[in-house]
């Protein structure tokens, strides 16, 4: 799992972007909590966080949040139908055991929800593996492939076609790359091939499930 | 003298204990929620630290089956050990009694200053026995509440416990919503396991077949010490887990080398629970004991909300830290869970984490610099929002 305390700030200017004043936001695998304590801060939400680890809870307790210590493959059963205005899962559905009942659960919680993953169709991914013949590892995905947290790597045309196999209404998608001083930057053109992070924002209010 | 711990700068120091008696006519007696009455009723509490002119650091400590009211310090420079839960209490520690003000109160059907089975019965001119109406954990936060109406303290910074303590700051929570900022739940549960109360049960089995028991009926021919002394070492064993007995004992003699082939105690282990037991037999009441493991065993907040955890917490507007311990097979995480899902589910302030240790269901009693880290910084938050 990743450093705790070096919890890379990947496309927070995006979803604080996003996000209105005051909304009931929950941040799944929401780490240290520092998006969390942006959003508090920038965007006076009421946040809440699901992390899988004690330390990051504990890091959550210290900057005032209200974190649940569980696995979001299996945590998410008990909040009511459309309860949070946004759920946010940023560099975290590659991790989950479930990614198809984490979305579902997720689609059917919320109002709005931001997904932000690697995408595995960056061209720096298939060029190592079309020339290296080995698994990627760069600094989108840092881990050997035995020690890898990402579990279910997909590309950004993957998750397009997966909402539109399921109906899910993408309202937004804003791929981008991020700059060195951990800035977002949009990637319009040909996205499935030049951004490193897919972003999704899918409206789960008006999704219905079937 | 100076070097008595008492002294020492994160010590509250020698404190002394209290007690409140209310009920008296002509105020009403205590309704117990078997609809029996209790009056008067005494409390044994202990207050340390000062309450701020706001009244908004007061801190309600919640203690557990055999607890007393004397939660930190010492009662005198003889005393050799300081209250039960003083590594969490004093200057600079987690209870930071130089930012809180806080109350350890005594549960009432208890033995250590509060009114309980060993209290006369004023009906009677004798002691109650097992004619002392069944305590529930309703009764003893209806009871605490009076105490807390006593010291004039309009809403608690936190109410705060472990084990039937935790039951007790969860029940605060739901009775009281308008006083309770918050709720500190520590290896706790809604409603104790089947197995806890075979457990219960057990101890209970064994202080009845003590014909010293005599129905209760003994504080004059002599105390069943046999059988308190058995259900203590029963339930000993549940708030140890099995790894740290064997980090403890493993399978180690005591005072010899070599079995004896006879059935003399020679395991570590048996002359442990046997010395529990015996130092439990004098400091606590045989009745209590019963009397306090059947409170565990009736408490399923649920049952009075429609047998639905998630109605009991609708009306609830306090913030929860709720703990579990993962060795702790007591109280086991999966019930800390349940009452965070149901929080949860209601859309309450609630932080849950499970922390990873050994040390089983009594861990809450030892130092933990997470258990500490985590309190502390829920406090320090709850405190910036309760002046606001």
């Amino acid at each position: 799992m990743e450093d705790l305390q070096s919890f890379q700030r990947i496309g927070y200017d995006l979803i604080i972007n996003e996000i209105p004043e005051g909304s009931r936001v929950l941040d799944l695998g929401c780490g240290n909590g520092k998006l969390l304590e942006e959003l508090q801060t920038t965007r006076q939400v009421d946040g809440y966080g699901v992390e899988i680890s004690a330390e990051g809870v504990s890091m959550c307790l210290e900057k005032g949040l209200y974190c649940y210590q569980g696995d979001i493959d299996d945590g998410l059963a008990d909040y009511r139908d459309n309860s949070f205005d946004y759920v946010i899962l940023n560099q975290t559905l590659q991790h989950t055991k479930r990614p198809r009942f984490v979305l579902q659960e997720i689609m059917r919680i919320c109002r709005n929800t931001i997904i932000s993953f690697p995408n595995f169709g960056h061209y720096t991914m298939r060029l190592q593996l079309l020339l290296k013949g080995r698994m990627p590892k760069n600094s989108l995905l840092p881990y050997d492939w035995y020690n890898s947290p990402n579990i279910h790597l997909f590309t950004i045309e993957d998750f397009q076609d997966y909402c539109d196999m399921h109906s899910y209404p993408v309202r937004q998608e804003l791929h981008f790359s991020v700059n060195s001083d951990s800035k977002s930057r949009i990637k319009g053109y040909r996205p499935n091939l030049l951004a490193e992070f897919g972003f999704f924002i899918l409206d789960g209010k008006s999704f219905v499930s079937k | 003298m100076n070097s008595h711990p008492a002294y020492n700068p994160h010590s509250v120091g020698l404190i002394k204990t209290n007690y409140f008696t209310f009920g008296t006519p002509p105020d009403y007696p205590l309704v117990m929620k078997s609809g029996r009455t209790l009056a008067p009723v005494t409390l044994a509490y202990e207050t340390y630290g000062t309450l701020n002119e706001s009244k908004t650091n007061a801190i309600l400590v919640l203690h557990a089956l055999s607890g007393t009211a004397h939660a930190a310090g010492y009662h005198s420079l003889d005393d050799p050990h300081p209250g039960w839960w003083d590594i969490y209490i004093g200057p600079g520690k987690v209870f930071d009694t130089s930012k809180y003000f806080v109350i350890c109160s005594n549960v009432i059907g208890g033995c250590n200053g509060s009114t309980g089975p060993s209290s006369i019965n004023p009906e009677t001119g004798i002691e109650y026995g097992i004619e002392f109406p069944i305590v529930t954990i309703q009764d003893m936060v209806n009871a605490q509440w009076h105490l807390i109406q006593h010291l004039e303290i309009p809403k608690l910074l936190a109410v705060t416990g472990g084990s039937m303590g935790g039951m007790q700051a969860l029940q605060w929570a739901v009775s009281y919503p308008e006083m309770v900022k918050s709720s500190i739940v520590i290896a706790a549960a809604s409603s104790i396991s089947a197995q806890g109360i075979a457990f219960n049960e057990v101890g209970r089995q064994a202080i009845y077949r003590d014909p010293n028991w005599n129905n209760g009926d003994y504080y004059r021919t002599g105390v069943p010490g046999n059988g308190l002394a058995l259900a203590r070492m029963i339930a000993h064993i549940t708030y140890l887990s099995e790894k740290l007995m064997h980090e403890k004992f493993g399978r180690r003699l005591q005072d010899t080398e070599l079995y004896s082939f006879d059935f003399h105690s020679e395991f570590m282990v048996e002359s442990y629970l046997y010395h529990q037991g015996i130092k439990f037999v004098n400091r606590f009441d045989a009745n209590s004991y019963l009397y306090m493991t059947k409170a565990i065993d009736y408490y399923d907040l649920k049952a009075d909300y429609e047998d639905n955890l998630l109605h009991a917490f609708e009306s609830t507007t306090s913030d929860f830290l709720v703990i579990s311990f993962t060795s702790d097979w007591l109280y086991p995480s999966i019930q800390s869970r349940e009452i965070v899902n149901a929080l949860r589910a209601n859309g309450k302030n609630v932080v849950y984490t499970e922390i990873e240790t050994d040390r089983g269901h009594d861990a809450f009693l030892l130092p933990d610099d997470r258990l500490e880290r985590n309190i502390s910084n829920f406090l320090k938050s709850q405190y910036r929002k309760m002046d606001l």
